[in-house]
């Protein structure tokens, strides 16, 4: 045996957790829920409307957007968090869209020019300011979701809630659940076809920019936890995993809150083994349920997919 | 006298500060089936998509009956060209024609059993009933095509813009999307379609658009579909003149 990987022993990998640290193992398994079911039903937006780059570019653009929040109102309070990442959020949607339409560059360069930037004035601020401010780059890049058990509880009317952190990302988690909800309609129909969606009224620019808006928050939220890098992660691996499974989008939103919480649990006691970040864990454990998926189910998928280029081949010929 | 299912003036569309359309001015009376043709890059699809206010205009206006458009968008439908959209998107027919009837819904509702049973009326004028459960990436270019106008069926509106339904069709989808068109013009209905073949164009429609940047001919199939006016419209693309030349020949 490989003295760089740590023996796998049952009863520590898989027991201990639940027995003797039951508290914290729940509070960083329902951290990695929640943070990978908002992401993951955001995410499965932005696979549909082939923007998956835009979430990473917004994970990197929130760097300068807390940076100059932290600078400004020099505390590390949530509240000037979450606004400044929300405006950085909005600041690179503008900013792509700008680049787009104001010059010949095509989107996806667009996308690259604007995080990359965005992501380098943040490094460049908080290096400079790294004396003056409490922001540790490595946290903010990786996160780090075992810190969490060392939090206070927060409380509510008598009652524990939880960490601080894991309720306000519950609270993020069942917002975007609602809202997915609720506006169902709206979002399905701007994600498939903008041009119809206009001609009953529904106005896809709005929704686009809405969509923007809770996937900058819900980035912001998790950040903490995952940190910056892995979140997207988090945004793609979940929506991916049951794009491969299901054809019909209620049943892949299921699967993808399903895939969160399995990625949460395995991740836990893939990180537990190893005695690794237990966000990669959690991130590498939905690579695993992601390259399964495809293993088992992928091949029908492909087949479909040939079947209807095959199809739309037969139309155009026709032209 | 009600006011015109659509009426542009003056209507100037550019991309990128090249005008695409230019003076354009056009009153449609209802229940027509217009045809809109002209060679690649005359304006067809900027046309209907200014229309309906989906583009920013350079100048000019558009009236939907009597109102600006965006006040009337609720009585018009739109099919969008096929390619348009992403046809491995996990939805099925069912959904697709759904859509269809979210502009009447409005916010926070979901479809009820009448918008089902509506649906399902539309799917099966197209003949596609059976095809109902199945994911949209299954289905042939002619049946999408079909699903696209169960869908527009749906939207139960009173003009409609048609981007190219016939494109990329098999015959048999072609000559049941005639019959729903005849079948929505008999109810009232007033229809704006592109087309690209010159030959059927003739056939099919009650009254042409000639389109090339500027409305070059309008009006009534019979009056308008001659060769001057093709030419015109066509310029010097000599394989188009030339079955503009056969379709007139045909035609005599």
């Amino acid at each position: 045996m490989n003295e760089l990987i740590p023996l796998f022993e049952f009863q520590r990998v898989f027991v201990t957790p639940w027995t003797q640290d039951f508290s914290s193992s729940v509070w960083i398994v329902l951290m990695g829920f929640f943070v990978a079911t908002a992401c993951g039903l955001v995410g499965n937006y932005l696979i549909l409307r082939r923007m998956a780059l835009v979430g990473d570019a917004i994970s990197h653009s929130i760097l300068p957007g807390i940076a100059v929040a932290f600078l400004i109102s020099g505390s590390r309070g949530s509240l000037p968090m979450f606004l400044g990442a929300l405006v950085a959020g909005a600041v690179t949607t503008v900013l792509i869209e700008v680049i787009h339409k104001k010059s010949r560059v095509k989107q996806d360069a667009a996308i690259g020019i604007a995080f990359t930037s965005l992501f380098a004035v943040g490094v460049i601020l908080i290096s400079l300011f790294a004396s003056k401010v409490d922001l540790d780059q490595e946290c903010v890049l990786y996160g780090e979701i075992a810190f969490i058990p060392l939090e206070g509880m927060v409380e509510f009317a008598g009652l524990t809630l939880g960490p601080p952190s894991v309720v306000r990302m519950a609270l993020v988690t069942l917002v975007v659940a609602l809202l997915v909800g609720l506006f169902y309609k709206e979002l399905l129909v701007s994600s498939f076809d903008p041009a119809l969606a206009f001609s009953l009224g529904i106005n896809s620019t709005f929704v686009h920019y809405a969509l923007m808006a809770m996937l900058s928050v819900v980035v912001v939220s998790a950040f903490e936890a995952v940190g910056a890098i892995l979140v997207i992660a988090m945004l793609i691996l979940p929506g991916a995993t049951a794009t491969l499974l299901s054809h019909r989008f209620p049943v892949m939103l299921g699967l993808t809150v399903l895939h969160a919480a399995l990625s949460a649990v395995l991740g836990l006691h893939l990180g537990v083994w190893l005695n690794c970040s237990l966000a990669a864990a959690m991130v590498v454990a939905g690579t695993g349920l992601f390259i399964a998926a495809a293993a088992v189910f992928g091949y029908q998928q492909t087949h479909a997919h040939e079947h209807s280029q095959n199809n739309n081949l037969r139309g155009r010929r026709g032209d | 006298m009600s006011p015109p299912p659509l009426e542009i003036h003056d209507l100037t569309v550019a991309y990128h500060k090249k005008p695409v359309l230019w003076g354009v001015d056009l009153v449609v009376p209802p229940g027509k089936l217009v045809g809109i043709v002209g060679p690649n890059g005359a304006g067809k699809s900027t046309l209907i998509k200014a229309a309906m206010g989906l583009l920013p205009v350079s100048s000019g206006w558009v009236k939907v009956f009597g109102e600006p458009v965006a006040k009337n968008l609720r009585r018009v439908g739109y099919v969008p060209q096929r390619e348009s959209v992403d046809w491995d998107f996990p939805v099925s027919v069912m959904d697709v024609v759904l859509m269809g009837r979210y502009g009447k819904l409005g916010l926070l509702k979901r479809p009820t059993k009448a918008d089902h049973d509506k649906a399902r009326e539309c799917l099966d004028k197209v003949k596609m009933l059976p095809y109902a459960n199945r994911q949209i990436s299954n289905l042939s270019g002619g049946q999408q095509q079909r699903v696209f106008l169960a869908r527009a069926l749906a939207q139960e509106s009173d003009l409609y813009f048609m981007d190219e339904p016939f494109s990329g069709v098999d015959a048999a989808t072609e000559s049941a999307i005639i019959a729903l068109l005849h079948e929505l013009r008999a109810a009232g209905k007033t229809l704006l379609v592109v087309h690209h073949d010159l030959p059927t164009a003739r056939n099919y429609f009650d009254m042409l658009l000639l389109l090339n940047m500027r409305v070059v001919a309008f009006g009534p199939t019979e009056e308008v579909f001659n060769y001057e006016t093709l030419q015109k419209t066509y310029g010097g693309r000599l394989t188009i003149l030339s079955e503009v030349a056969e379709a007139v020949r045909v035609k005599g």
